[in-house]
């Protein structure tokens, strides 16, 4: 069949082009597309039967007619080449090269629609990661494997949040460098830019495979582009055995693709015009992070998402934190502050924290100071605002020194430099310097062996 | 045999003669297993429980003749399948990490023998009747399986086998029928998934679900036999919650199902349990645990299936007598499978994408829960605890608004409890139940007079402070007197030494009614002796700055449940402090 080509398009609106009278056509083809021009597009079968067979077009259906428009499917799945000549390239979202250098050319290519690991195949993942970034490593920390995504908003330092992560991790004791997936959609040029400067200058290029499709490319590649990425980086993690770090941004953009495609298809919108399966279809994308029993690479997935208008209940943030293994949330209030980091703590998490920290892996008191800094924080917030209300004067003598303690954690331990390295015992200590401005009689989430050792408390000081 | 017409994602139309609504089929040179869910004139739409890429118009299609029905047998329990029975443990021998498609896999195991102990009066010549034990097997180290006559088989014994060990492919029994038909027995049986079981009565349950989470025993408990839902926003502690009543619930048997949520949390499960002690056994936990397990990135249709079977596995092991807890995380996942097959099949939509008939199905599922009189004529109890998850956190969306019309216990999570790391974050002025006071009664009876009262003063405390707080962020603290600021006080301890409770804490994980009874009495104690000196006028600065606050906040996790003297010890401490201000501010008489 894939020798054969139609000419048998019966309409087009918007990515989706419709044959008729097409036989047999498999679910999910690859078909290529020549226009009158000669031009080549690409596309992918989404529903077949015999009188219709609709195809979803990556290049967009603009200036395609009925008549001059020639279509193959080439009876197969969208594939990817693999080989390791893929680090320090730079590729498209169907993995064309985008660097002037030439294609991949491998026997072995696989599926970029992955298919779904085995729960039962899975390790958990419990291996601490040091960012140095301490609202990271002391409040959520991130292990091997994990999904944590930024939740941000236009403007936000999100960019050199991620590029100093990348920087910067490391397994303590570990000397084992990790190699980068990165994955862009819809970001601009400059944004772009920087992160391959930030790999360059940084030395790491060599180690990173970008897959880019920039605001002015077809819009309808973001669809296909994380799944080429997440691909390339299974082929890194489970056949080579590195450890991938996979940095995806802007869900946004993927997930109002994917919005625009589900309105031309008609497909029964649930909230905001999003359709229904938007969860899933991210679930199949960030359930790809994590880590294999038998193998031993590993991917960790950082995706970077704008939330529209700083709204966290907004569907893409909502389902994204439905399957992500946590997030870490931007604050324009404290990035208005210049704080930076701008960490929001309180709707921040990370819920496989718990099996990374503790005596063995950081320090014993760990998993109860991050606990009693967030019990302690969100009470300085509720001061803080009361003092709004009533004025500071007004506040009590323990009020007022909860009020003290939320500056100065935004001040210091929040705030910290963008290539400020702190290890995580810094982190900690840190942590109990500013404990140490409540007295022990508020802070019961940490033990009296905790308060012993670490919190320096002087009556009235 | 039939054909394929149509492939539109998981709905494939296929074209064939006599096929019925329900009945299985497989698909294409694959294999893909699906069910025919709409018959339109010559076509069927089939919702196939597997991926269908590459599956292509004019490939094979053929009926199996029965509808989605599970195999229920000795064997089951430890193991985890996934949304249509299928065990994942053999999935990965025969297709590697990941799921590959049309497999042909038995949920239980064919080459194990099990030693049967036939029933001693089920001899030859004996009736037999559905549902009946015909024999006992020991499963695992805690739970005996009784193997189940079918519900529909009744007649006259004509053969049992001995004790001794067998395979569940061999026959067991026979059985003639009134009509003459005789009827080989094994091990296990079918039943189509949606379809309740059978029992002889439903009966009201009267014992509570303790489950060692003091705001859940305490202030919003459960029966066993029960109906409960969590929602919660994302990372409000569902899953969690979850987790800890498949952990530490006095259950016979907990089945777990992950119903379109996370591939690392079913994991965390497999790789801890199995080494985690049962308190009320002794054992392994995984010997009394099941898990179902059809995550995000599993193909949608079989989460809609994966609901009904985990319930029909549970209802068996209520048929032989036992109390069962399923766990079901998340409905909202089950909910939007339904909603995904809706909108492809042109279904209207009514709320929010939809269908009419959401409420129903839900109501339907959660009917499965009850504690009934067996057809084998003992008690058993299926308790049923799913989670919700609201997008935006937004419970007036219909699958949380449905649900809590259906539920008896709510217990509703709070995203700025989370965000304060107050956990377990169910809020206590949304959560809801109606068994409080069956439930008093076995906590007066086995745990103490006083409960039902310290559980009102204790709720009471929490209503009137959430009243008051409102108060201060109008025109500040200044406007409170100095009981009220009391109040406040001592309901922010409720909240740190009683409320909290933490799921890492070694000690604190799991709380036994004694302890919880203990912990919150002790608390209220200190609330009313503290009350009593500032009527004396103690000024309230005077009373928290004693280092009582913090140091009760830590009793909950240095305290063991087996040892609850330091309890009663530390109100002794607490009594002396108050004594020496008692006779500072009253002018010297002590307390008489
Ligand atoms: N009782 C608890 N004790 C300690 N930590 C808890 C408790 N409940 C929740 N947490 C913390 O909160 C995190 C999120 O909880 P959980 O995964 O149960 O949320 P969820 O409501 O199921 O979220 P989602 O809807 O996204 O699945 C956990 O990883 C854990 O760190
Ligand atoms: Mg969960």
């Amino acid at each position: 069949m894939s020798e054969i080509e139609y000419r048998r398009v019966d309409s087009i609106h918007g990515a989706l082009m419709f044959l008729r009278k097409v036989d047999g056509v498999a679910l999910g083809d690859r078909v290529l597309i020549r226009d009158r021009d000669g031009r080549r597009r690409n596309g992918q079968v989404i529903r077949s039967s015999d009188e219709l067979v609709m195809v979803q077009v990556f290049e967009g259906t603009d200036n395609l007619d009925l008549e001059n428009t020639w279509v193959r499917f080439l009876d197969q799945p969208f594939e990817l080449a693999l080989s390791p000549d893929m680090l320090g390239r730079n590729f498209n979202g169907i993995g064309e090269p985008r660097d002037d250098r030439p294609p991949i050319v491998s026997s072995v290519r696989r599926n970029v629609n992955g298919s779904p690991v085995n729960p039962a195949a899975r390790a958990y993942p419990r291996e601490f990661i040091q960012t140095g970034v301490s609202t990271i490593d002391g409040l959520n920390s991130l292990v091997r494997g994990q999904k944590l995504p930024v939740f941000s908003g236009s403007g936000l330092p999100h960019n050199r949040l991620a590029a100093q992560i990348v920087r910067q991790a490391r397994l303590p004791g570990d000397s084992s460098n990790f190699v980068i997936v990165f994955a862009a959609m819809g970001v601009s040029y400059s944004d772009a830019r920087f992160f391959e400067h930030e790999f360059e200058s940084s030395g790491v290029l060599r180690n990173v495979v970008m897959f880019v499709n920039l605001a002015n490319d077809p819009p309808m590649e973001r669809l296909i582009l994380p799944r080429t990425a997440l691909t390339a980086a299974e082929y890194l993690a489970y056949d080579l055995d590195h450890h991938v770090l996979v940095v995806i941004t802007d869900m946004t953009n993927y997930a109002e693709a994917l919005r625009e495609v589900a309105t031309e298809k008609g497909d029964v919108p649930s909230r905001k015009g999003y359709p229904g399966y938007l969860y899933s279809d991210l679930a199949e994308i960030y359930e790809r992070a994590g880590r294999l029993r038998d193998r031993h690479g590993s991917i960790t997935m950082i995706p970077i998402l704008s939330m529209p208008s700083d709204d966290i209940t907004h569907p893409i943030p909502d389902l994204t934190g439905y399957i992500t293994e946590g997030q870490i949330v931007l604050s324009r209030e404290l990035h208005g502050k210049s704080v930076y980091p701008p960490v929001n703590v309180p709707p921040s998490l990370s819920r496989l924290m718990k099996d990374g920290i503790g005596k063995d892996d950081t320090r014993e008191d760990h998993p109860r100071v991050a606990s009693q800094l967030y019990a302690a924080y969100t009470r300085a917030l509720e001061a803080r605002n009361l003092a709004s209300i009533i004025g500071a004067e007004e506040l009590s003598g323990r009020d007022r020194r909860y009020l003290q303690f939320a500056d100065r954690f935004e001040t210091s331990f929040v705030s910290q430099g963008e290539s400020e390295e702190r290890n995580i015992i810094e982190t900690l200590d840190l942590a109990w310097e500013l404990l140490s401005l409540l007295p022990p009689g508020v802070l019961g989430r940490v033990t009296a062996e905790d308060l012993r050792k670490y919190h320096s408390w002087e009556e009235g000081g | 045999m039939g054909e394929v017409v149509e492939v539109n994602g998981p709905i494939v139309t296929i074209r064939e003669a006599g096929i019925r609504n329900g009945d299985q089929v497989t698909i294409g040179e694959l294999g893909l297993v699906g069910e025919v869910i709409h018959i339109r004139h010559a076509d069927a739409l089939v919702q196939v429980y597997e991926s269908t890429e590459s599956l292509r118009p004019g490939e094979q299609v053929h009926g199996l003749g029965h509808p989605l029905s599970v195999e229920l047998g000795p064997g089951l329990l430890g193991q985890i399948f996934d949304g249509v029975q299928r065990p994942l443990d053999e999935i990965m021998r025969q297709s590697g990490e990941h799921i590959g498609r049309g497999l042909e896999l038995s949920a239980l195991d064919r080459t194990r023998s099990w030693h049967y102990v036939p029933e001693e009066d089920l001899v030859v010549g004996a009736r037999l009747h559905g549902g009946e034990v015909l024999g006992r097997v020991r499963e695992t180290g805690v739970i005996e399986h009784r193997v189940l006559a079918p519900p529909e088989c009744r007649g006259e014994i004509i053969e049992h086998a001995p004790e001794g060990d067998y395979t569940i492919d061999e026959i067991v029994a026979r059985v003639r029928s009134e009509a003459g038909s005789v009827e080989d027995l094994r091990m296990y049986h079918r039943w189509p998934v949606r379809e309740p079981r059978p029992y002889r009565a439903r009966s009201s349950g009267n014992q509570p679900l303790i489950t060692g989470q003091r705001i859940l025993d305490t202030f919003f408990p459960l029966l066993k036999g029960g109906k409960a839902a969590v929602p919660g926003p994302f990372g409000a502690g569902k899953t969690i919650v979850q987790q800890q009543i498949a952990r530490w619930s006095n259950a016979d048997i907990v089945l777990y199902v992950g119903c379109g949520e996370r591939g690392n949390e079913l994991v965390e499960i497999l790789q801890t349990f199995p080494e985690l002690i049962d308190p009320y056994s002794g054992r392994s936990l995984m010997e009394r645990t099941f898990l179902v397990a059809n995550t995000s990135n599993m193909p949608v249709v079989a989460r809609e299936a994966s609901i009904y079977v985990g319930v029909t596995m549970a209802e068996y092991y209520r048929d032989q007598g036992y109390d069962v807890v399923m766990v079901a995380d998340s409905t909202s996942r089950w909910a939007e499978a339904l909603r995904e097959v809706a909108g492809r099949l042109g279904q209207m939509p009514v709320e929010e994408g939809y269908p009419a008939y959401l409420a129903s199905r839900l109501a339907a599922f959660y009917e499965r829960a009850g504690t009934v009189d067996t057809l084998a004529g003992g008690s058993g109890s299926v308790s049923l605890i799913g989670a919700v998850s609201p997008p935006g956190g937004d419970f007036s969306e219909p699958v949380t608004s449905h649900t809590k019309e259906i539920i008896r216990t709510f217990w509703a999570l709070s995203k700025p409890l989370a965000d304060a790391r107050h956990y377990p974050a169910v809020s206590w002025l949304d959560s809801f139940t109606d068994y409080a006071e069956r439930a008093g009664r076995w906590w007066t009876r086995e745990v103490s007079p006083d409960w039902p009262l310290r559980r009102q003063q204790a709720l009471t405390l929490l209503t009137d402070a959430d009243e008051l707080e409102r108060i201060v962020n109008l025109v500040g603290p200044e406007a409170l007197s100095s009981a009220q600021r009391w109040v406040l006080e001592s309901a922010g301890l409720v909240k740190e030494a009683v409320l909290q409770q933490s799921a890492l804490d070694e000690i604190d994980s799991f709380c036994s009614p004694h302890k919880q009874f203990k912990l919150l009495d002790l608390v209220l104690r200190f609330h009313r002796g503290g009350a009593d000196l500032i009527d004396l006028g103690v000024p309230v600065e005077q009373l928290t700055e004693l280092p009582f606050g913090g140091e009760l906040a830590r009793l909950k996790s240095s305290v063991p449940n087996d040892d609850l003297a330091p309890l009663d010890d530390y109100w002794k401490h607490i009594d002396n402090a108050f004594d020496r201000l008692r006779v500072e501010y009253s002018g010297g008489s002590a307390k008489p």
